[in-house]
């Protein structure tokens, strides 16, 4: 069984390609981190597997219809938008509206849904509160735990830690690593090398478009690695929890 | 439902005041039997024929109004916008005139809404030739903004060319918008065209909250943009346009109302929609009712006084939310 696959997809911006033959399977279980360097195409690589931008290749999410896909994954987009002042579990159940039939109310089964977002994301004590009033940190909260009542197989996520504070972020990945343990999988965009050689069960590492590497954290995450496609002199650590990177220097 | 109980009532209250305020001092139950078509002729032709219509065209302009300022709003993730942004009612406006100027107007009764109708359904096909059927939001209003701007600048051509100055008077007054002298006919031809505009409109709900979490997020949710924009353009082309067809222009009624309900409406676009038909049925049935008691031997226009109501409303809006916005 797989949740994602993906066959040599190729997203262009004008001409030149920004993704480019890409091919990934994802299955159950799996807490899939890409990384790589800004502009690696790792934002068109996700987009273009939901079918959201015009691609060539083959993915097994965009072939789907937009209900479809919409019952078997979920997306995080990198800008975080909440454009009218309502409360926490109002935005939370908006990852409910794939599932209601025009004009319904939430069923027990989706208000079920939200509570438990709200409670692995830690947001239980914010229901009423305005979202719109939230720091940015805690509205990308609020975001996750959309994506998280939407309760699909797959999650994709685009940088979804990014301007959380530390704590914010090793309970957000550890809610992703989780969800993975659950039979589900996640598919993320992540800049912190270190916690995602820690908390992902796989890693694919992007260069200019093309897939580098594509394996488990301590494969990836080597230092010819990241001199390669990071351009990052950089150091790799074992410990008892994965990888630590400790970047020295940038080569040039 | 709390709101839409209030709203109800409210929308009720005023149609009736509408039905039983006027010139003519008609008693409720006298003016309740001549409604029917019973009691006194004039009476009979008063309601029917003058009051009734009225208000039902106050109240259908209100609907349509209101429902398009809050679609237009909530698909464009912005309290400023407002139906007249994509360039129907400018079109349709244009198109009345061009009616009075010619004389075609006097040719046959529905001589004038027919044209400005047809001037609407000629701008959405200009906006969607310049925008494309799968434009961005940006490039619909930029063509809805260059469509307003050229239909401004041609009724001030036609204005300009008026040969006298009786004739361009009446377009003056025609452009401050009203709904006094209308008759049945008129209620007639508007309903249809309006209830489809109502139906499109009202559709666009589920897609409006989906796109509260931005357009890459509701796509993702399973809502189609494209459809969405084009049920937005022809809901609001079809309500906004037979609007200002039969009433003229009408202002302020759009961005307002949206704006005074949605902390009633807990924020949530969906809800804001049926809210703001009610509100903008309402809003302008009191507006219409204003003209009457203030100044009635003056003919107060419509949309002078839905201005002045509103603009005020909209400063104290502004200066209540002013700490929310900053």
């Amino acid at each position: 069984m797989t949740f994602l696959s993906v066959q040599n997809l190729t997203v262009r911006r004008g001409e030149c390609p920004v993704v480019d033959a890409a091919s990934l399977v994802i299955g159950p279980g799996e807490c899939v981190g890409l990384i790589g360097p800004n502009g690696a195409g790792k934002t068109s690589l996700l987009r273009g597997a939901l079918g959201l931008l015009t691609y060539e290749g083959t993915s097994s999410l965009a072939a789907l219809s937009p209900k479809q896909r919409a019952a078997q994954a979920a997306w995080l987009p990198q800008t975080r938008e909440i454009a009218w002042p309502m409360s926490v579990e109002r935005i939370v159940a908006l990852g409910r509206l794939p599932y209601l039939a025009r004009g319904a109310r939430l069923s027990s089964t989706d208000q079920t849904a939200v509570d438990a977002a709200l409670t692995r994301m830690g947001l239980q004590n914010y229901r009423t509160r305005l979202a719109t009033a939230l720091s940015g940190g805690e509205q990308a909260r609020v975001l996750i735990a959309r994506t998280l009542a939407q309760d699909t197989p797959l999650l994709m996520a685009d940088e979804p830690i990014a301007g959380l504070d530390p704590a914010a972020q090793i309970a957000t990945l550890q809610v992703f690593k989780t969800l993975a343990q659950e039979g589900r999988a996640v598919l993320t965009s992540l800049h912190d090398l270190s916690l995602a050689g820690r908390y992902c069960t796989r890693l694919i590492l992007l260069g200019a478009g093309r897939i580098i590497a594509d394996g488990a954290p301590r494969d990836v995450l080597t230092p010819a690695l990241l001199a390669e496609v990071f351009r990052l002199e950089a150091e790799v650590i074992d410990t008892p929890q994965g990888p630590i990177v400790q970047p020295l220097g940038v080569l040039t | 439902m709390k709101l839409f109980s209030a709203l109800m009532v409210l929308t009720v209250a005023m149609f009736l005041a509408s039905l039983f305020v006027g010139y003519a001092a008609i008693s409720v139950p006298e003016g309740l039997a001549a409604l029917f078509g019973r009691g006194n002729p004039l009476y009979v032709t008063i309601m029917q024929d003058i009051r009734l219509p009225r208000a039902l065209l106050a109240a259908m302009v209100g609907v349509s109004l209101g429902l398009a300022g809050a679609a237009m709003q909530g698909f464009l993730r912005n309290p400023l916008a407002e139906p007249g942004l994509i360039g129907v009612s400018g079109s349709a406006a244009l198109g009345a005139v061009i009616a009075l100027q010619t004389g075609l107007a006097t040719a046959f009764a529905l001589a004038l809404p027919i044209t400005a109708l047809s001037f609407a359904a000629l701008a959405v096909g200009l906006i969607l030739l310049l925008a494309g059927p799968r434009g961005s939001s940006l490039t619909l209003i930029l063509a809805g903004i260059a469509v307003s701007a050229f239909a401004a600048a041609l009724t001030s051509l036609t204005l300009n060319l008026s040969p006298n100055p009786y004739a361009a008077s009446e377009i003056m007054f025609w452009m401050m918008g009203s709904v006094a002298n209308r008759a049945m006919s008129h209620v007639w031809l508007a309903l249809p065209i309006m209830a489809l505009g109502w139906i499109a409109l009202a559709g666009l709900g589920r897609g409006l909250d989906a796109l509260t979490l931005g357009e890459d997020a509701a796509e993702a949710l399973g809502i189609s943009l494209s459809r969405l924009r084009l049920q937005l353009l022809f809901g609001t082309a079809a309500a906004v346009g037979a609007a200002t067809a039969m009433a003229g222009a009408v202002g302020f009624v759009g961005l307002v109302v949206p704006h005074i309900l949605r902390r009633f409406a807990h924020g949530r676009p969906s809800t804001l929609l049926w809210a703001s038909a009610l509100g903008g049925a309402a809003m302008v049935l009191a507006a219409d009712l204003t003209t009457r008691l203030v100044l009635p031997d003056r003919d107060l226009k419509l949309g002078v006084v839905m201005a002045l109501i509103g603009a005020p409303l909209f400063l104290h809006l502004i200066y209540k939310t002013r700490k929310e916005i900053a």
